[in-house]
């Protein structure tokens, strides 16, 4: 029998996990439901539902920090932190329409659970930087909280970086605070237009690497190829005709006209130069960080790869020379993402294999279920980090009640 | 403060562990000479001292591997120790403990600057890497003011800040990778030179653990490239109200400076005695704010922040017009500890953090509390996170004034928490807070916090009485005590 449990506060989610505790019935715990095609099916008849959880429990503009339920949507907290004209850093973004469902859906505790984090990564850091503190009832029925409401805090284990892509597998978070800070003034774009395809051209990442090492202050460095640059709504790519080369520059409105300038100047070398300003920026970064050129023809497997950003090209083109693929690169080149028709053993031991081998790794995005229920969406780990992993699990959910099997079989 | 008590069984073994050191580490490797032991006998903590059981110093991650392996098969406790310029006692030997010195890990491995970064042995000092990277542009950016002498392990074990961390962030967010040896001695890698390592955080939690889940053998950080300028402004308040309130309005107009520091008058006048920094004498509170970046936008955020300034009530403005300036207006600062140091025999440095709109309330409550304690006491603040440093002033010669002192720090800190604030914003917990654990958390958050030490370090080997005020078996804290959930709750909602 299926029995959906949605609490209302505190205590009930308390004493949700408390019943399943003694009567040993694994729970699948989610917000919203919207990342549920990220990771593995969790292997739970019940579902503890927290949407019901939904409130913005103390906003301070001042202190630089917003507290929220877990069921927040994050809808939500965007209106409350666009009134004080401020915004999470590591620009959250929206996989919704990439996992094939309605685009700006999701809660906070989602959004921590699964760790994600936009093009600003580089510069701002993931959800698991921008995470102080949480309440959370662990998987052996107790409440517990750890960190705080203010950024500089080192009291105790930094349990808001476990809790922080642990995709619900610890403790059913409640409540959590996020940093937040000022938006920028002013948001530029400088695209370098190449007469090639650029699907995997070290040309490209030379252009990202030179852009980021100079003091230009680049917030942002992402890399579409012809065909991938050809499905943008921004008119300056889908016009471009060949690969486009995407660098942003944020702050007060002086500095980025001077570093948007200078920057020009810089990779003038590389191909035709040219300038987006704020409307069209945000909505270039906000196609990137949602990684909407990949969110049509929903039956090919997206992957997505982090490796070092100067590896990223050559696994591409590694991977390219046996198999047919859409890609396009985030993170200065440290970000691949990778829509490609069908995922056999060939394909899976070509991507991790090239993987592997420039130091990173590869997790299965979108792919169907049943193939999501074997053991191939996050890289295996290793036996030490297999018996370190099942410890530390042990000590939060001994009775393996919280969305099992979720990140790894048994775990 | 009470250690826990030595194992007799393990210091009568003592020439038998010396022996099996001597087999995995070369012979100056192993140091049991009583004199010698004795300059391991604290760290940045002072007050409290001890000799450890022996004090190994490995050269390579298999013999950390091996020492481990040993300590976790032969119950022996381990303290692990970068260059012992900690402040809370996290590296205070154990008279039953061999204290494992990381110093000879001292080379930077690979400066990569197309990835931007480096990766580096632990014992390798924070403003090496620096060193390591700046004829290329680039920096190491969380700047502890022990940066010349800490090492990067230890940063990591205590997850450091420092002036910059307001826009740079602390070493957590500047940290990618590490290599670890467990107490069983088994070696992992956690994250590299690509971002978000796979699996559970385990990289995030590392970071700041002071010492008590592994030894880290490798470390890999992010480098930034350096700011094409820098300019500082000072600012002279008559009220640490209208200080607070300016820190508050830059913050409120989306300026992020790369420091933002404040002194009180005590801390002002102490140190402008001390290195004639050119500090206004008559005022309640300073503010040194500095911005970096491109020059155009330093120009451009230096006149905000000087209008800002005005608004807040600033009666003294003073903008660096030269490098040589600007380091002038941070001489003060950065000699505040010793310049205070200088008008006391002793004294002790606190380290809570406070949301930054409590200030006047805190500074207000701190007043009150050295006059009843009759010590002094001074205010260096971190202004734009919140980090207060009062430095307490005793002399440990009058009978009963180093507990007095103790005991004005720990309420300090509890009023710190009191207003929403922490114990410890970059010093750690270690002994020095241990006892005052319990302001903060409960009981079951500390209890949780231990499960997943035991996860690490099931016999509890590394770094014992750091940290947590009780010591609780690993057996006891995995049994399960759920109060009996047999009836489904009725007004649970369900659909």
């Amino acid at each position: 029998m299926t029995e959906n449990l949605k609490p209302e506060n505190n205590d009930q989610v308390l004493e949700s996990v408390q019943w399943a505790v003694t009567q040993k019935i694994p729970l699948d715990v989610r917000g919203q439901g919207t990342k549920l095609g990220m990771g593995r099916p969790v292997e739970a008849d019940h579902i503890l539902d927290l949407s019901g959880l939904s409130e913005i429990t103390d906003y301070q503009p001042s202190e630089l920090f917003v507290t929220a339920n877990a069921g927040t949507p994050m809808k939500d907290i965007y209106a409350a932190l666009d009134q004080q004209n401020q915004q999470l850093m590591f620009e959250p973004p929206d996989y919704g329409p990439l996992l094939g469902g309605a685009a700006d859906q999701g809660t906070l505790g989602g959004l921590v659970a699964c760790n994600i984090a936009g093009p600003r990564r580089i510069k701002a850091g993931s959800a698991r930087d921008n995470c102080i503190g949480f309440h959370a009832v662990s998987g052996r029925g107790e409440m517990f909280k750890s960190g705080g409401k203010v950024v500089k805090n080192v009291t105790g284990f930094d349990l808001s970086k476990l809790m922080t892509g642990s995709y619900g597998t610890l403790a059913v978070m409640t409540e959590a605070t996020l940093k937040v800070l000022p938006s920028p003034e002013n948001t530029r774009t400088v695209l370098v237009r190449w007469a090639k395809d650029g699907d995997a051209d070290q040309l490209n990442n030379q252009a990202m690497t030179e852009a980021l090492v100079s003091t230009n202050e680049v917030s942002s460095a992402a890399h579409l190829p012809a065909k991938i640059a050809a499905r943008s709504a921004v008119a300056y790519l889908n016009s471009a005709g060949g690969a486009v080369t995407a660098l942003r520059i944020e702050g007060p409105a002086p500095s980025t006209a001077y570093r948007c300038a200078a920057l020009k100047v810089l990779l003038s070398k590389f191909g035709e130069v040219e300038e987006l300003h704020t409307k069209n920026s945000k909505m270039l970064w906000k196609e990137i960080a949602d990684v909407s050129y990949l969110a049509a023809n929903q039956e090919r497997a997206v992957w997505r790869i982090s490796v070092p950003p100067t590896e990223g090209a050559h696994v591409v083109q590694r991977i390219l020379e046996s198999a047919e693929a859409d890609v396009m690169y985030d993170w200065a080149g440290g970000l691949v993402w990778l829509q490609i028709d069908e995922v056999d053993q060939a394909s899976k031991d070509l991507i991790r294999g090239s993987v592997v081998q420039a130091g990173g790794h590869a997790t299965l995005v979108r792919a169907s279920k049943q193939l999501r229920q074997s053991d191939i969406v996050f890289q295996p780990l290793d036996p030490y980090m297999t018996g370190i992993t099942k410890r530390v699990k042990n000590g939060f959910d001994p009775e393996s009640i919280l969305n099992p099997g979720r990140m790894y079989k048994g775990i | 403060m009470l250690m826990p008590k030595p194992d007799k069984g393990t210091i009568a073994k003592r020439d038998e562990i010396i022996r099996a050191m001597q087999s995995i580490v070369s012979d100056e490797g192993v140091i049991t000479n009583k004199e010698e032991l004795r300059a391991y006998d604290c760290d940045g903590l002072m007050a409290y001292k001890q000799v450890p059981l022996i004090v190994v110093l490995p050269e390579s991650t298999a013999e950390v591997s091996k020492v481990l392996k040993y300590c976790f098969e032969n119950d022996v406790k381990i303290v692990p120790r970068g260059s012992g310029t900690g402040l809370s006692g996290g590296a205070l030997p154990l008279a039953d403990g061999i204290t494992l010195g990381l110093g000879k890990f001292n080379k930077v491995l690979d400066t990569d600057f197309k990835n931007r970064c480096v990766v580096t042995q632990p014992g390798v000092t924070n403003l090496a890497i620096t060193h390591a990277v700046q004829h290329e542009g680039f920096y190491y950016a969380p700047d502890p003011s022990s940066q010349i002498a800490c090492s990067i392990g230890g940063n990591i074990a205590e997850n450091s800040g420092g002036v910059h961390s307001l826009k740079y962030g602390l070493t957590t967010n500047n940290v990618m990778g590490v290599e670890i040896v467990l107490m069983s001695g088994e070696v992992i890698r956690l994250g590299g030179k690509h971002l978000d390592s796979q699996g559970y955080d385990l990289l995030g939690v590392i970071t700041g653990s002071e010492g008590l889940l592994g030894v880290i053998t490798e470390v890999t950080v992010r480098i930034l490239t350096a700011p094409e300028t820098a300019k500082a402004v000072l600012l002279g308040f008559d009220t640490s109200e209208q200080a607070g309130d300016c820190v508050a309005a830059v913050i409120g107009a989306g300026i992020i400076p790369g420091g933002m520091e404040m002194m009180d008058t005590f801390a002002i006048q102490a140190a402008e005695e001390f290195v004639n920094a050119g500090y206004p004498l008559n005022v309640e509170a300073l503010l040194i704010i500095e911005l970096d970046g491109p020059e155009v936008e330093v120009e451009y955020l230096i006149e905000q922040v000087r209008k800002i300034a005005k608004n807040t009530g600033a009666v003294h403005v003073k903008i660096s017009q030269s490098e040589e300036e600007r380091l002038t207006f941070w001489s003060g600062r950065k000699a505040a500890f010793p310049a205070v140091g200088r008008l006391s025999p002793d004294y002790i440095c606190m380290d809570g953090t406070i949301p930054r709109g409590k200030l006047s309330e805190v500074l207000r409550e701190m007043n009150k509390l050295s006059k009843k304690y009759d010590l002094r006491v001074a205010n260096v603040f971190h202004a734009g996170d919140g980090n207060l440093h009062p430095l307490i002033l005793f002399d440990a010669n009058n009978p009963g004034e180093f507990e007095r002192a103790e005991n004005f720090g720990s309420d300090i800190l509890r009023l710190c928490v009191s207003v929403g604030g922490v114990l410890t914003g970059e010093h750690g917990v270690g002994i020095e807070k241990r006892d005052l654990m319990g302001e903060m958390f409960t009981e079951e958050d500390l209890k949780q916090q231990q499960r997943l030490k035991c996860a690490f370090d099931p016999n509890q080997l590394l770094n014992p009485g750091k940290v947590y005020p009780t010591l609780h078996r690993c057996a006891e804290l995995g049994r399960m005590h759920v109060h009996k959930g047999s009836v489904k709750f009725p007004d649970l909602p369900r659909f």
